[in-house]
Formats: structure tokens, C-alpha cells, sequence
């Protein structure tokens, strides 16, 4: 919880991680520099008094995770979205076992998600199906850039990516959190085109979509899939840092977002360990546009509330308490206010294919 | 660094004309970026530039490990060909450094291999439909900067959609707008309409400020990408760079 001005915040860090890319754990060349790329966000991005050392950032232990998150950084409960880069690491970057040992040990404070790999076909199905019902997960991370054999990524359209989000519906995993990255297949394709989430939310209107890092660098096809489906939903994690390093730009990021996606679809992260979330729950509380942006939606205390905390607890019916409710919102769900017709440019993403 | 060189068995003729270290520069300045439209030069990717007699070898560097393979072989290609265009140029190596696929690419490249060729069952085609695509986007974005300069200057949304190419002023904008236009082949003529869709066709009134809106988002994302990707650049090669900015 974080409280500033009288007004208090209930805090759902719904994209954070439990790494381990210690040089025991990584694989090869590739894996390495997974790591450092990763490395140079969090340097960029970070103020520099939350610049941790290399070392640090490969491996950190669960006293660190549980200060920094839960002490330090207000969050009320935090969503591991696990990552698996088998291809990269030994043991895995970060698998649902091995967040499910924090799950179990500190069950108020986590939501514990799972993932699947639809290359992995009948099988991995099954494995899926077990691994859902031994955890019970509400949600699954999907990185469709993720390696696996020859294959160097895939897409939510593929016959047996349809499968295992069948699957999801039936088993009740209802939040499915898609990271895009740069693919090696197609190569002649637009890796980050977030065309096949918006064929996926048409098809499982019952699933909400979440794109995670709001589709970046590809906001501008974030906000027009926003449009054509009730059930997207954009996830800031890597958006929030530009606060500190880029005001004004991120202030151009959430203005686009509100304006197109609208106050309840939107949902805080932090990407642990990229990003420390008490620098960015401080400044987003005090966050103003710059004078000049007279054109976006306000963004009021009411709407960081539910940006900090109020729509991911939503999704996966947290418990809110009522001190940190929005006044007169209740269950009001998501808004699908009808944004109006784009003309044909809309079509540059390739969505008319 | 040489510059000229007085012939040797392996050199060139001793009157062939020594080549033009800033010519060369200016040609990698011509190859955009296709993602963010901005020259090699200008964005940093230029890592080093050494010219031997008639020989230029050029090495590229780009913001990260793993940006993106197909905007990484389209640049060091486009590199490779500027390169090779400049007078008195008989060889020259591009070479991509520190990337993913830099073997791939630089071996594909060497041998003038096509993409596809390069990256042997990992596409399916070359990449003149991405190139396409992202002219498209770096058209709205340039015709939104045009755009925005125009209603900053007291132009109503209505007067800006009854606008044709002809009624506007010469600005560094507008010459950018009009290059795109022309290599997406969209008509340039002082009679067409200023703001149009990406195949072209004028904007209805009652579309306009959809329009409009759209445009501006393309082109946030467009600035914004450049601003993080120069900035993952000074982070990586410890470049001097301002870490907080005001755009």
C-alpha cells in the first residue's frame, strides 16, 4: 500500500520476476546476452541510486525480492509471470516451480502464473493441464520469441497455440499475458505486430489479453487492436520506467493509452528485477502532464488507482480493501465505449491481411 | 588512417581518385533505420569507418544484443550498397558487430548473399513487404510532424484537410514528407491533397480528426522508439548522452 496526500493506493506489481542467470545457469552466448541486454534496460532506465552491480542483477536471493517488493516498494501482491529461455539457461530464467516455492511460502503475497509452449504440441498439452492443476494458476506469460529446437518463435494463431488457449478456457486460466519480442521466423515479417493477440481476444472473448509492455515498440498497434477488442488490456512494465529518464514521453505513452484503450484496461508492473517499484509508485502517484498535453484523458487520482492496483485486482479477484476502492466505481468493468472508425491507415500494421 | 594509398600490387591504379572519407560518411547517412527513419550516422550506428586506398571497411553496432534480425540485415545491406556507390569505392566490408545473428548476416552479406539465403529456413521471403510497411508508418509520422507544425502555426483542422502540396511553404518537413510520398510512388504534384492514407487517398472531413489522432499515436511511437533506442546505445557502448531528457 502506498499513501501520499491522505489518498491511499493498494499496489499489484502484475509483472515481476524471480530470476536466475548466475554464469552457472547460462547456457551459451545467447544466454548471455539475454542477460546483459536486460542489464542496459535497467541501467538506462533506472535513477542511478537504484543501479544495482551485474553480479547482483544475474542472481538475486528472496530476502532482496521480499524487501524490495513488499518492503520498500508497496506493492500489496505481485504477479510472477515466468519466463522460461530453456534454451538459454540450464534450469530456466524463471519457471513456475521455481516461483512456486515463494507461492508457497508467502501465498497472500504472490499470484503464481504459469505458461505453456504450443511447439511442444500433445505433450506439452498435458504436462500443461497437470502443471495447471497443481497450481491453479489464473494466468500464463507467453513469450512468443522464445526459442525452442529449430524454431525461433511462433504466434497466437498457430493451430496448437488455438489448443492451448481452448485448454485455458477450460481450465479456468483466464488472463493470458503476451509479451512480444524480436522472433528469428518469420524474419520478413514484423516480429512485434500484435495483430495475432487481437485475432486470439476475437476468438476467446471469454480470456482477457494482456499486452504486456503495452506492445512497445509497436504502441501504435496496441492502441488500434485496443480498439476492435473489449477484453485487451495493456500492461506498463517497461513503459513506466521513461517516467523518470523521459517525462514528457511517457506522458505521451499513458495520454495514447487512456485515449485509446481507456482508465480500466491499463495495469502497473514493474518487471522486477529490471525496475524497483518504489521509485515508480512514487513518481506515478505525483505524475503530471506536461502543461502542453491539453488533448489527453486527465489522469486523476481515481485513475492511477486503478492503473496501481484496482484493474489487476480485478482480473484476478484480489481483495481489495475498501479504504483503497474508487469512490462510486464499483463493478463497472472495463470501458468499451465505442472509439470511433479509423480510416485506412489503420491497416499499416498489416491487420487487414 | 590512410586515405590514399600509392599503389603495391593489391592497390589501385596510383591515379585512380583517393576516396572521400566524408563522402562516405555522407552515404551512410542516406541508410535509414527503417523502424525509426533515422540516418545510421545521426542515430549512432556508425561504429568505426576505415578507408585504405579503394577499400572501405565500415563497422555497424546497434542498440542491443537483440534488436530486431530483419531491420539489422536491411540496414547493414543498405550500408553495404551506399558504400559501395561512392566514387572511386572498389571494395567494402560492412560488418554488423555484436548481434545475434552477426554471423549470419555478415556472411550473407560478404558473399552478397539474398536474406533469405542468409538465414537458410528461418524466413520465407524477402523483405521488400516489411520495408514497404514501415515506409508506410514513417509516411504518416512525417506527414504528422508536417501536420502539427501547420496547426501550431494557427491552421484549422479544416483548412489543414483542404490543403493541397502546392499551398504549402518550403520546410525541412515538408522535403521529407514529399521524399517519402515519392518512394512509396503517392503523387507529389502541387494539386494533390496534403493529408491522404497511406495508399494515397484524400481524408473524408468527417474522418479528418480520427485521422488526425491516429497519425499522432503512429508518430509517438515512432520518437519514442528512437529516444529509447539511442539511449540503449549510450548504455551499451558507455557513449556521453544527457540520462534524463525533456522530449
Amino acid at each position: 500500500m502506498y499513501e501520499k496526500d491522505g489518498e491511499k493506493y493498494f499496489v499489484v506489481d502484475g509483472h515481476m520476476h524471480f530470476w536466475d542467470a548466475s554464469e552457472e545457469n547460462t547456457k551459451n552466448k545467447y544466454g548471455e546476452g539475454f542477460i546483459r541486454c536486460f542489464y542496459d534496460y535497467h541501467k538506462n532506465l533506472s535513477p542511478e541510486e537504484y543501479v544495482w552491480p551485474l553480479e547482483k542483477y544475474r542472481k538475486y536471493d528472496e530476502a532482496t525480492l521480499m524487501k524490495d517488493l513488499f518492503e520498500d516498494g508497496y506493492v500489496d501482491v505481485a504477479i510472477f509471470q515466468p519466463t522460461y529461455l530453456t534454451d538459454f539457461y540450464h534450469k530456466g530464467f524463471n519457471t513456475t516451480e521455481q516461483d512456486a516455492v515463494l507461492k508457497e511460502k508467502y501465498p497472500d503475497k504472490f499470484v503464481l502464473n504459469s505458461s505453456f509452449d504450443p511447439r511442444l504440441g500433445e505433450g506439452g498439452l498435458e504436462d500443461f493441464e497437470a502443471k495447471v492443476r497443481k497450481y491453479n494458476p489464473k494466468g500464463v506469460k507467453l513469450y512468443t520469441a522464445e526459442w525452442h529446437d529449430d524454431s525461433k518463435g511462433w504466434k497466437l494463431t498457430d493451430p496448437w497455440a488455438v489448443k492451448y488457449l481452448d485448454k485455458c478456457q477450460e481450465l479456468g486460466v483466464k488472463n493470458i499475458h503476451v509479451h512480444k519480442g524480436p522472433t528469428i521466423w518469420p524474419l520478413n515479417r514484423d516480429s512485434f505486430d500484435v495483430a495475432d493477440v487481437d485475432d486470439a481476444a476475437s476468438t476467446f472473448p471469454e480470456l482477457n489479453f494482456i499486452v504486456e509492455h503495452v506492445g512497445l515498440p509497436r504502441l501504435e498497434d496496441m492502441c488500434w487492436i485496443g480498439t476492435q477488442e473489449p477484453n485487451i488490456y495493456g500492461g506498463l512494465a517497461v513503459a513506466m520506467p521513461f517516467i523518470h529518464t523521459r517525462p514528457k514521453y511517457f506522458g505521451q505513452v499513458v495520454g495514447e493509452l487512456l485515449y485509446w484503450l481507456g482508465e480500466d484496461r491499463l495495469t502497473f508492473a514493474s518487471d522486477y528485477a529490471l525496475w524497483h517499484p518504489k521509485w515508480l509508485v512514487e513518481m506515478f502517484v505525483d505524475y503530471q502532464y506536461p502543461d502542453e498535453y491539453t488533448e489527453y484523458p486527465e489522469l486523476t487520482t481515481a485513475v492511477k488507482k486503478k492503473i496501481l492496483g484496482l484493474n489487476a485486482a480485478r482480473l484476478y479477484d484480489l481483495k481489495v480493501p475498501e479504504e483503497m476502492q474508487v469512490a462510486g466505481d464499483g463493478d463497472s468493468g472495463p470501458d468499451v465505449t465505442p472509439k470511433p472508425a479509423i480510416p485506412q491507415e489503420a491497416t499499416i500494421g498489416g491487420h487487414s491481411e | 588512417m590512410r586515405t590514399t594509398t600509392t599503389g603495391g600490387p593489391a592497390g589501385p591504379p596510383v591515379d585512380a581518385p583517393p576516396v572521400d572519407r566524408d563522402a562516405v560518411l555522407a552515404a551512410l547517412g542516406t541508410v535509414r533505420d527503417p523502424e525509426l527513419d533515422q540516418g545510421l550516422t545521426e542515430l549512432g550506428f556508425v561504429a568505426s569507418l576505415e578507408i585504405e586506398g579503394d577499400t572501405v571497411r565500415a563497422h555497424l553496432r546497434l542498440p542491443t544484443y537483440f534488436c530486431a534480425p530483419n531491420f539489422a540485415y536491411l540496414m547493414v545491406a543498405d550500408a553495404d550498397a551506399a558504400v559501395r556507390a561512392v566514387p572511386g569505392v572498389r571494395q567494402a566490408e560492412v560488418v554488423l558487430d555484436d548481434h545475434f545473428t552477426s554471423d549470419e548476416i555478415n556472411a550473407g552479406i560478404a558473399q552478397r548473399r539474398s536474406f533469405q539465403e542468409s538465414f537458410e529456413g528461418l524466413a520465407d521471403d524477402e523483405l521488400d513487404e516489411l520495408r514497404t510497411l514501415f515506409r508506410r508508418k514513417t509516411l504518416v509520422a512525417r506527414q504528422q510532424r508536417l501536420e502539427r507544425a501547420l496547426l501550431d502555426g494557427g491552421t484549422t483542422k479544416e483548412e489543414l484537410g483542404r490543403l493541397k502540396l502546392g499551398d504549402l511553404p518550403p520546410s525541412p518537413e515538408l522535403d521529407t514528407y514529399l521524399q517519402r510520398r515519392a518512394e512509396l510512388g503517392l503523387d507529389v504534384g502541387p494539386e494533390a491533397p496534403l493529408v491522404i492514407d497511406t495508399a494515397g487517398n484524400p481524408i473524408p472531413p468527417e474522418l479528418l480528426e480520427d485521422h488526425l489522432r491516429f497519425a499522432r499515436v503512429t508518430r509517438v511511437s515512432i520518437e519514442g522508439n528512437a529516444g529509447f533506442c539511442r539511449g540503449m546505445l549510450a548504455t551499451r557502448y558507455d557513449l556521453p548522452t544527457p540520462t534524463v531528457v525533456a522530449d
